[in-house]
């Protein structure tokens, strides 16, 4: 999806990895994109699949002109997320990037 | 460019595997406090505590927050009280482990590291004097942990030393009896001890450290145990790939979590510790790595071959993923705290010898191991003199952390909650140290040369 070197590019630390795990209905991307819209994030990319039956979305995301603070936004994305019976995660993106690159 | 499987298999990993930060801690020098009047040194302590600590347990929270990983402990450990109180006028070291407790409480941490003395060669009126408040202190405190190091490969073992914590050990359960001998997890007896271990209760901040530091200690054997069983017909060489693949990536997130900890309070980043800490939560056992491998149980025969195998490959993925690696960076196997081991201890394949022989392999040490409450303090200074000696030889670190549960009886269980867990009293050999034990004196430093 995105390369990246944490901390040597513009708007480094300010990209966060959405995911949504659960059964596929739907609505999931408007009302996942609708939160987003309304609190300015950017989504510069969204992917999906099925993991072993399992409905799984991927989105990253731009946060750094978002109107709300990064544990408001996970609040509200994880009410969303309970509201269309989904498990709804934001994560740092560097958690990824730390994890699976050198 | 990450894949959206990379993406799932670090969720799953945190999510199903149990994969976490067991503790960020903060070690802080406290030798800036000495005082000739305690009440001064306490206040100096206090403040200097409470100060630097003051935003540890927030900045952990934000961090969990943001990256979604859970840091399970957020602790201090601070510089020898034996050195702090030495120049003052009290003999009553209590005193001091009263402060770090309240300093602790004030802070919001679970546990304060570094009621601790370095006593390899030999005693100074503070390390006395340590030493004679221990029992009390981790009796009438909630949080304070205490370590005293009796051996070194270069001094060698100071067997009075050993002999005191002897009766130290068996004083503290005693205070303690309605707990089934608390005090005594809270209490490690060491032999090389390293000055920046992150993880309790055996943390202090050594003497060669700065004022200030971020040490981490991951954990991760639900992930390594996965990994295991995902490799059930493959040979060691592949096995071992397949542990340091997933060792680096544990501690990939021990090195972002320390990094972030550091930036986010002003202190440098010291460490992080390579050690695989499990949880009494099924599924975070190392025990449950090693029968992974192909042991009916842990503790039968080829139990410390798996243990050697999967230390060293842990090691080798970890030492690539961190920039400084240090602390104890060895499995733990605490019979209390990883329900495969308690349950290869009541089934009977899982003795006190194999556990020791397993510490020659760079496990770190006998660890939360409740004996019958008659066990002699002699019988306990053997058992540390035996792991002392361990150590010394293979220029290791181990570590001894022994409760005697008072009138508890081979077979029975030991309670203690939480991250601690509960023990079965495993057998102790009936036969007599106490001759030896009483010899006093020092072993001396082993030969470095000349190593067959």
């Amino acid at each position: 999806m995105f390369e990246h070197r944490p901390g040597r590019e513009e708007g480094a630390g300010k990209r966060v990895v959405i995911t949504v795990l659960g059964k596929d209905r739907v609505g999931i991307i408007a009302g996942v994109s609708a939160v987003l819209a309304e609190n300015d994030v950017n989504i510069l990319d969204i992917s999906q699949t099925i993991l072993q039956d399992i409905f799984t979305m991927v989105m990253v995301c731009d946060i750094r002109n978002c109107k709300i603070d990064f544990g408001t936004l996970k609040e509200k994305l994880k009410a969303k997320g309970e509201e269309l019976g989904l498990q709804i995660q934001v994560q740092h993106e560097d958690v990824f990037q730390f994890m699976h690159r050198i | 460019m990450l894949s959206i499987q990379e993406i799932m298999e670090t969720i799953r990993m945190v999510q199903q595997e149990n994969l976490d930060i067991r503790t960020i801690t903060m070690g802080i020098s406290l030798r800036d406090c000495c005082h000739g009047d305690h009440k001064a040194v306490g206040r100096r302590m206090y403040d200097k505590i409470t100060r630097l600590a003051e935003n540890l347990v927030r900045t952990g929270e934000e961090i969990e927050r943001e990256y979604g990983i859970p840091i399970v402990n957020k602790r201090i450990s601070v510089t020898p009280i034996s050195m702090v109180g030495e120049s003052s006028d009290t003999d009553d070291f209590g005193f001091f482990a009263d402060v770090m407790d309240r300093a602790a409480g004030e802070v919001g941490v679970n546990f304060i590291g570094g009621f601790s003395a370095l006593v390899h060669k030999g005693f100074t009126s503070g390390d006395s004097k340590l030493l004679k408040a221990i029992p009390n202190a981790l009796a009438a405190t909630q949080r304070v942990c205490a370590s005293v190091n009796v051996a070194t490969t270069k001094a060698g073992i100071n067997m009075d030393a050993v002999y005191e914590m002897g009766k130290i050990i068996k004083e503290a359960a005693a205070l303690t009896a309605d707990k089934d001998g608390l005090a005594c997890a809270k209490l490690v007896v060491f032999a090389n001890v390293p000055e920046d271990n992150p993880f309790m209760a055996g943390a202090f901040h050594g003497i060669g450290e700065p004022e200030c530091v971020i040490n981490v200690g991951v954990s991760g054997p639900g992930v390594i145990k996965n990994a295991v069983d995902k490799a059930k017909d493959a040979d060691f060489g592949t096995l071992a790939e397949i542990i340091k693949r997933t060792a680096f990536k544990v501690t990939r997130m021990g090195e972002l979590v320390g990094r972030a900890a550091s930036a986010k309070l002003g202190v440098p980043f010291g460490i992080v510790d390579l050690s695989l800490a499990p949880t009494p939560a099924v599924g975070d056992s190392v025990a449950d790595i090693l029968e992974g491998m192909g042991l009916e149980r842990c503790g039968t025969h080829g139990t410390t071959a798996a243990l050697a195998l999967l230390n060293d490959a842990v090691k080798k993925g970890g030492a690539m993923a961190s920039s400084y690696v240090g602390g104890l960076s060895g499995a733990f196997i605490p019979v209390s705290e990883d329900a495969g081991m308690i349950r290869a201890v009541s089934e009977g394949a899982l003795s006190l010898d194999k556990l020791e022989a397993m510490t020659c392999v760079c496990s770190v040490g006998l660890d939360m191991i409740a004996v019958p409450g008659e066990t002699s303090a002699e019988t306990i200074s053997a058992i540390i003199a035996d792991e002392a000696a361990i150590g010394m030889v293979n220029q290791k670190t181990t570590a001894v952390r022994i409760i005697p549960a008072p009138g508890k009886k081979e077979g029975d269980y030991v309670e203690f909650g939480g991250l601690l867990g509960r023990a079965p009293v495993i057998t102790v050999n009936k036969f007599s140290s106490t001759e030896f034990v009483r010899r006093g004196g020092r072993i001396p430093a082993p030969i470095q040369s000349l190593r067959n």
